[in-house]
């Protein structure tokens, strides 16, 4: 019964269900307290307002953020291609290997140097730098 | 006496399933699935959530000993019952909302944060007859499920529409990706010498825990892992001492209860897959089920990576992103090309490895690792590779004229 293929992800999703329905009864059951009057419920407008360290809010979400966010994203997307290229290689390294020879390996080596050279230039030119 | 893997267990999970089966009328097998599905997963999911409740007041209880200070030690003995009180306090705690924050954005991230965190249980061996999910694809569904907790605090500096949030979001999620990166570059090591993404596969293929085998993916794997789940060495996204409280500033109630039941649950479930890839899951000696010795080896690994935490100060952002991408990127294609090499000159025709073949492998990657760590920690010290340099600040001017 446990071997079958579909079952397996048929139990992903009943999991699933399961852990969606315990954060969601949690939030519920706050909201539950709060009917019945178990948990305090007394808005005001300085308890609504956004916190600023003891001052009124001086500015909300939208404020400008540094481009260096924007240009770690792109290499960020860049090198996670590259992780899914690496796992069906890995996966499937020590059979390929053994018929193919060191083949298999060098043919992911020209592909990583490739990318390697791109993270060379990324670090040369500053990309990589924080500040 | 051998390290094997234990077909005994204390819970057997397909036994529940029998049960169920036999209490129902013949031909519902479909149902007694199901069923035995849904009681499984509320068992896994509140032994979870109650061991996370236990930790709390480990983590609490250790670091006040590693700080000399004692930590909660009122209610109850040695403080025990204090995640009891913790929860009581905040269930029954005023849950307020910033009139401009974005109600349904802010009240589902911590939903979004908690169920990937327990998703990923989903498909964790807890011995050789119980799991959940046996996936053919384990490894990749933890490491798909695990990114999950980026969108899940951005929603929530978005949603709470305070910039310290805000900024303590959008520092976290560049931080994350980052580290997402080496995290999923250092288990492709694991994949190379087991040859299957299974997480039951992967334990198989560990005759002697991987951990010794190649040392340098453990590393990686640690490091960026300790980052995805944002643990003092790699802070970035609470921040206390520049952020307020980062993402969760404008939480309260029931809502923070479950960011940091999410928090604190992560170093649990990532201590759980590092036994599973690195350290042989339930393998272990005779007479000890296999379920005992998981638990033992995830307790070590929480211990450790507790007292990493209370030991080394908080980075500074531009270091934090500095190791990610200059030197955990490195380090693993390295690691990636060494277990590849090995790989091709031990294997035989089968592509088999032995357990003699990989001591010598071990060895070999001992020396790398040592090797690569020295020659990365040189290179991240000097900083001849840049070619722009960093402008001095104003005050350092200040203070040399001062002089």
């Amino acid at each position: 019964m446990l071997d079958d293929y579909f079952r397996q992800y048929a139990l992903i999703a009943i999991f699933a269900a399961v852990a969606v329905a315990i954060p969601v009864g949690m939030l519920i059951a706050s909201w539950v307290l709060s009917v019945l009057r178990i948990r305090p419920y007394a808005p005001d407008s300085v308890k609504k307002a956004i916190y600023e360290c003891g001052f009124e809010t001086l500015s909300g979400r939208w404020s400008q953020f540094n481009f260096r966010f924007y240009s770690f994203a792109l290499i960020f997307v860049v090198f996670d291609v590259e992780v899914v290229f690496l796992f069906p290689w890995a996966a499937g390294f020590g059979l390929l290997s053994a018929q193919f020879g060191a083949f298999v390996l060098i043919e992911m080596a020209v592909f990583v140097a490739i990318l390697v050279v791109g993270w060379l230039y990324a670090w040369r030119k500053g990309s990589l730098e924080w500040s | 006496m051998s390290y094997e893997i234990h077909a005994a267990g204390i819970l057997d999970f397909g036994s529940i399933y029998a049960f169920i089966d036999s209490l129902l009328p013949e031909g519902l097998d479909w149902l007694a699935f199901t069923v035995g599905g849904f009681v499984l997963s509320f068992i896994v999911i509140n032994a979870l959530v109650m061991s996370t409740a236990v930790y709390t007041w480990f983590e609490r209880r250790t670091l006040g000993r590693f700080q000399n200070r004692l930590g909660p030690n009122r209610w109850g003995p040695f403080g025990v019952l204090q995640p009891i009180a913790d929860l009581v306090k905040l269930i029954t705690k005023e849950d307020t909302t910033p009139d401009d924050a974005d109600r349904w954005v802010m009240t589902l991230a911590p939903v979004v944060l908690l169920v990937p965190t327990l998703l990923v249980v989903a498909v964790v061996p807890f011995g050789q007859d119980s799991f959940l999910g046996r996936l053919n694809i384990g490894i990749l569904f933890v490491l798909g499920v695990t990114s999950v907790n980026t969108i899940a605090i951005f929603m929530a500096g978005w949603g709470s529409a305070n910039k310290y949030a805000m900024l303590g979001a959008m520092r976290g999620v560049a931080m994350l990706v980052s580290y997402e990166v080496p995290m999923a570059l250092g288990v492709v090591g694991v994949v190379l010498l087991s040859g299957s993404l299974a997480l039951f596969d992967i334990v198989e293929a560990q005759p002697i825990p991987f951990l010794l085998v190649q040392p340098l993916g453990f590393l990686i794997f640690v490091a960026a892992a300790s980052a995805e789940m944002s643990r003092t060495p790699f802070d970035q996204i609470e921040a206390e001492s520049e952020l307020g409280s980062g993402y969760n500033t404008e939480y309260s109630g029931i809502k923070f209860a479950l960011l940091f039941l999410a928090e604190f649950m992560a170093p649990l479930i990532n201590s759980m897959i590092i036994v599973v890839l690195f350290l042989g899951g339930t393998r272990g000696f005779s007479p000890v089920p296999g379920q005992i010795w998981f638990i033992l080896k995830t307790f070590a690994v929480v211990f450790a990576l507790l007292w990493v935490r209370a030991t080394w100060p908080r980075l500074r952002v531009d270091q934090i992103m500095g190791f990610a991408w200059k030197g955990l990127f490195a380090l693993s294609l390295v690691n990636i090309f060494a277990i590849a090499i090995e790989v091709v000159i031990f294997q035989d025709e089968t592509g088999a490895i032995t357990a003699g073949q990989m001591w010598i492998m071990a060895a070999i990657n001992w020396a790398i690792t040592i090797a690569a760590v020295v020659v990365t920690a040189r290179t991240l010290g000097q900083r001849k590779l840049e070619r722009r340099r960093a402008s001095p600040s104003p005050l350092a001017n200040m203070y040399a004229e001062a002089d």
